[in-house]
């Protein structure tokens, strides 16, 4: 498809500014002008609309197609938060605002649902206090972990390296070497969990903290948390719980429960805000008692009288780790599906998301190799192991599911799963939908015994074929304007 | 049901017999009874109507009905209508990042339509496809020059927003690196500051056009004397104000960051905003964030991917650029539709009017007894008065007239507590400026605020 700039014609015009309604003109003094011309495109109103109304039919999304992108619950989401985002008593208002003197008083709504989201999180996680500040799951873990580093500080502790599992996000190792620290793995049994006697091996004085995911990556639960815990907290290490998966646990399991000091949770998985293509999200960080002094600032607080105010004065606190108070157009759509769903209603997405999952590992463990047969959470990791050995991988099942208008499910993640297919189906997916699914699975395995080579040219539906990525990151094309290699 | 469950009860004994379990209970056994949640007091679900009424009312607690003179790099610029019919589009907002290409073609073409906006925009040759806000964006640059330099010390201009100097000290305080700060000379870069300063151990200059006072500087002399001794410069820019102004491009800036929410997001108390950012060609690779990428496919055709993953968390994780998973995939659709909507003539006429309704307001301020603009400095849309009381009080008081009458400077600047920032968009029709102008005269000189207090005009 033609970019929107290859659409430009001279002279036209896709919005037209308010005539200046004032009687000055003020010159820019020629020093500071801009002199290279500025390419946006010459485009009417249609011709944009249409453009990204065309484009927009170049996507699967969760209300076209069955997402079932493990790691990242492709929940559904639902139509009245989007309309409640957007009313103007929101979506007006300067951050600004609270800042200026009693200014607090000018957005007691907003701070409301700051200070109850707060609230909400720390019933459903068993945490003391929430920062709604960070503003996607990877600042959430970033918070954290300064937060751990800030803990250690005070308490004169030398500590010089975070212990991950080897099935973790690939954040949580990103997070703990950009907040200073050397990362230790761990690698998994046999069972699909962190083997604990490697655990103890790494367990040391210097030892600043344990980034755990639980359920983990593989879909299973690990019944010795409580043992992890105690053995990191023997060295005064913190417990740090990627909340990643918290659709599987909802009213069963809350991390502050058993240990846990410091988690995030990602309100675009489990709270059923829109993931955007790929963000706006939000990572609130949630944290027990030992760790309150160092949340960020600023932090909302609940008067005597019943007002909200954000208060700055914590003299231990990390500081400052975003422009404000968190992505709030995407708390408020979390916060609006907390209120609907209620106690009951979360419970009940955690029961069937895990229902979901473990209906679909036993209908497909016969046909892919399931490389940890054990109940699972809320998703499912198979691998394409067998059928690779005739030539068709995972990435090949995937392809093949898009033809079927499946988005296919997260592909070679975890690292500790040969050819993983890493399955989360969701709760809000009905059991026809999970039949389709299944079926398409099954005929995607008869195909790679039958005719194993059908695969190299799939998908054939889509608008392209396959990209060829290799050119992508050789001859690097990434601005319409820039000369072109030769 | 109210948890948007899709199983019917007939459903879920069908799959808990295929399962081999009597009910969902028993898929929880590896939860044990000593890790069971202790509390779940949570409140009972509501209907869709309660909770609409529940957040109507808490819209009402905001008075988002100031007229607002406030901006301090956020700003009340107009929205057509089509950004946000577009964005409304669930194929584009109820997508994931794009892992898939052959199935995601419509978002990465969007992004890949953004990335080069914001370099014709800023004059750089590469950005990425977003990050979080303007300040993360900032220190996403600076560990960028850290890793390219190997060098340990960042310059920081007084001119940079002081919320964006806090949140660079909180993020590196546990790492080696050590921040120096210069003060602010009429306004703009303090030259002689800077270039005591600036040595062979320095990573990176960052400065900030226009300033947090509102004002313009021409940074290429910094730029030239930070590269002799090897330092990058970093400019974090206002995009709206590039529709008229010298690009960092021009000024041989390395990386450029921005706070994109005036490209077509509401101000929604803080965000979702849009960080973005651009550079060289030659430091891409240590770029954070996705970066969308053409190329083709089978057939030759035209197509895009993400691209250069190498440097992500998901394939490097500890030895990755960023830690950055999640960018503003929306948000960098609605500024790259907001930007098409402007389109090439109408981003520049934008800009000055912003630029003339601002010096309007300049020169209606001028007129009252109790205010001093401050024009030691070009500015934008926004510039800094001093006034005859203290701002913060005067700021209060004209809430009670129904404006947001601008940003008190002594909340971060010591010694300025009668100074203010106001900013003008092209949103303030005449008749709100001269009711301002009109009421902050009140607010200033209320005991006498008869016509005859007025000052002569006074010319600048």
């Amino acid at each position: 498809m033609d970019l929107i700039f290859e659409k430009s014609v001279e002279g036209k015009r896709g919005f037209l500014n308010p005539k200046s309604d004032v009687d000055v003109r003020a010159e820019m003094p020629s020093s500071y002008k801009r002199q290279k011309e500025c390419h946006l495109p010459e485009v009417s109103e249609l011709d944009v609309v249409r453009h990204f109304t065309n484009l927009s039919k170049r996507n699967f999304s969760v209300d076209s197609n069955f997402y079932p992108l493990g790691s990242c619950t492709m929940k559904y989401n639902p139509k009245f938060t989007e309309d409640l985002a957007r009313l103007c008593g929101f979506t007006h208002l300067h951050p600004l605002l609270p800042q200026l003197k009693q200014g607090e008083k000018l957005v007691q709504g907003a701070l409301g649902v700051l200070y109850e989201m707060d609230r909400w999180l720390c019933e459903i996680t068993g945490m003391d206090s929430f920062t709604m500040q960070p503003l996607a799951g990877a600042h959430g873990e970033l918070t954290g972990v300064m937060m751990m580093a800030a803990y250690h500080k005070s308490k004169g502790n030398k500590k010089k390296y975070i212990v991950v599992p080897d099935s973790s996000h690939g954040t949580n190792p990103a997070t703990a070497a950009i907040a200073g620290y050397e990362i230790v793995c761990v690698p998994s049994d046999k069972n699909g969990v962190m083997d604990l006697s490697r655990l103890q091996e790494k367990i040391t004085d210097e030892m600043a903290g344990f980034m755990l995911t639980c359920p983990n990556t593989h879909g299973i639960f690990n019944s010795n948390i409580d043992k992890i815990t105690e053995m990191v907290h023997a060295v005064d290490g913190i417990m740090y719980y990627d909340g990643a998966n918290l659709n599987a646990i909802m009213g069963r399991f809350r991390p502050g429960d058993v240990g846990f000091d410091v988690m995030h949770v990602n309100l675009h998985k489990t709270f059923a805000t829109p993931h955007g293509g790929g963000g706006p999200g939000a990572g609130p960080v949630g944290v027990k008692e030992k760790l309150i002094p160092y949340l960020p600032i600023s932090r909302v607080v609940r008067k005597e009288d019943g007002t909200y105010s954000l208060n700055y004065d914590y003299p231990d606190s990390i500081g400052y780790i975003a422009s404000f108070y968190g992505n709030f157009g995407v708390i408020l759509r979390a916060y609006a599906y907390l209120l609907l769903l209620g106690k009951e209603g979360l419970k009940e997405a955690s029961n069937h998301a895990v229902l979901n999952a473990n209906y679909i590992k036993e209908r497909l463990k016969k046909h892919f190799a399931l490389p940890y047969d054990h109940i699972c959470m809320h998703e499912v990791v198979l691998s394409a192991a067998t059928q690779a050995k005739s030539g068709v991988h995972a990435i090949d099942i995937a392809k093949f599911l898009i033809d079927k208008g499946i988005h296919p499910p997260t592909v070679y993640f975890p690292l500790t799963v040969q050819e993983a297919i890493m399955i989360e189906p969701t709760e809000t997916e009905s059991k026809q939908t999970l039949d389709h699914f299944i079926q398409a699975m099954v005929e995607a395995d008869e195909l790679s015994v039958t005719e194993p080579s059908a695969f190299k040219d799939l998908p054939k539906t889509m608008p392209i074929s396959r990209p060829d990525e290799t050119k992508a990151a050789r001859d690097i094309d990434t601005n319409y304007f820039a000369e072109k290699p030769c | 049901m109210a948890s948007y469950i899709g199983n019917t009860q007939k459903d879920v004994q069908d799959m808990l017999k295929v399962i081999g379990v009597k009910s969902i209970d028993d898929l929880f056994q590896d939860i044990k009874p000593r890790h069971a949640s202790q509390s779940f007091d949570l409140p009972a679900g509501k209907s869709e109507f309660e909770v609409v009424e529940c957040f109507r009312r808490l819209a009402s607690q905001n008075a988002a009905h100031l007229i607002p003179f406030i901006g301090g790099g956020y700003y009340d610029h107009y929205i057509p209508a089509a950004v946000d019919a577009i964005i409304s589009r669930a194929e584009f907002y109820t997508a994931y990042t794009p892992y898939q290409p052959e199935c995601s073609q419509g978002t990465l073409q969007a992004l890949y339509e953004f990335q080069s906006s914001i370099c014709t925009l800023t004059g750089m040759e590469v950005a990425n496809a977003s990050l979080y806000d303007g300040g993360t964006a900032l220190y996403e640059a600076a560990m960028m020059a850290l890793r390219l330099t190997n060098r340990k010390k960042v310059l920081l201009d007084g001119g940079v927003s002081p919320i964006y100097r806090k949140i660079l000290k909180s993020y590196t305080g546990n790492l080696h690196y050590e921040f120096q700060e210069t003060s602010v000379a009429h306004g703009q870069s303090h030259r002689q500051e800077m270039e005591e300063l600036l040595d062979e151990n320095t990573a990176a200059v960052i400065l900030q056009n226009p300033n947090f006072f509102g004002a313009i500087d021409d940074h290429s002399d910094i730029i030239k004397k930070a590269h002799e001794l090897g330092v990058l410069a970093i400019e974090s820019v206002y995009p709206i104000a590039l529709g008229l102004i010298k690009t960092p491009g021009e000024m041989g800036a390395d990386i450029v960051t921005g706070e994109g929410q005036s490209l077509g997001l509401p101000l929604n108390f803080g965000g979702p905003y849009l960080g973005f950012m651009a550079t060289r060609k030659e430091f891409i690779r240590k770029m954070p964030g996705r970066i969308v990428g053409q190329t083709v496919d089978q057939e030759g055709r035209r197509c895009f991917v993400n691209t250069l993953q190498a440097r992500e968390q998901h394939i490097r994780r500890e030895k990755a650029t960023s830690n950055i998973c999640t960018n503003m995939s929306l948000c960098a659709l609605q500024a790259v539709i907001y930007m098409s909507l402007l389109g090439k003539e109408g981003f520049k006429e934008l800009a000055q009017l912003n630029l003339d309704k601002a010096e309007f307001a300049r020169r209606m301020m001028e007129r009252i007894k109790g205010v001093e603009v401050i024009r030691s400095s070009q500015t934008f849309n926004e510039f800094t008065v001093r006034l005859s009381k203290d701002a913060s009080g005067v700021v209060e008081a004209m809430i009670g007239k129904g404006f947001a009458a601008g940003f008190p400077l002594g909340r971060y600047y010591k010694g300025m507590d009668n100074y203010m920032i106001v900013a003008v968009t092209e949103k303030r029709t005449k008749e709100e400026i001269l009711r301002y102008v009109e009421s902050l005269d009140e607010v200033l000189n209320k005991s006498n605020h008869c016509s005859s207090n007025r000052k002569e005009h006074v010319a600048s």
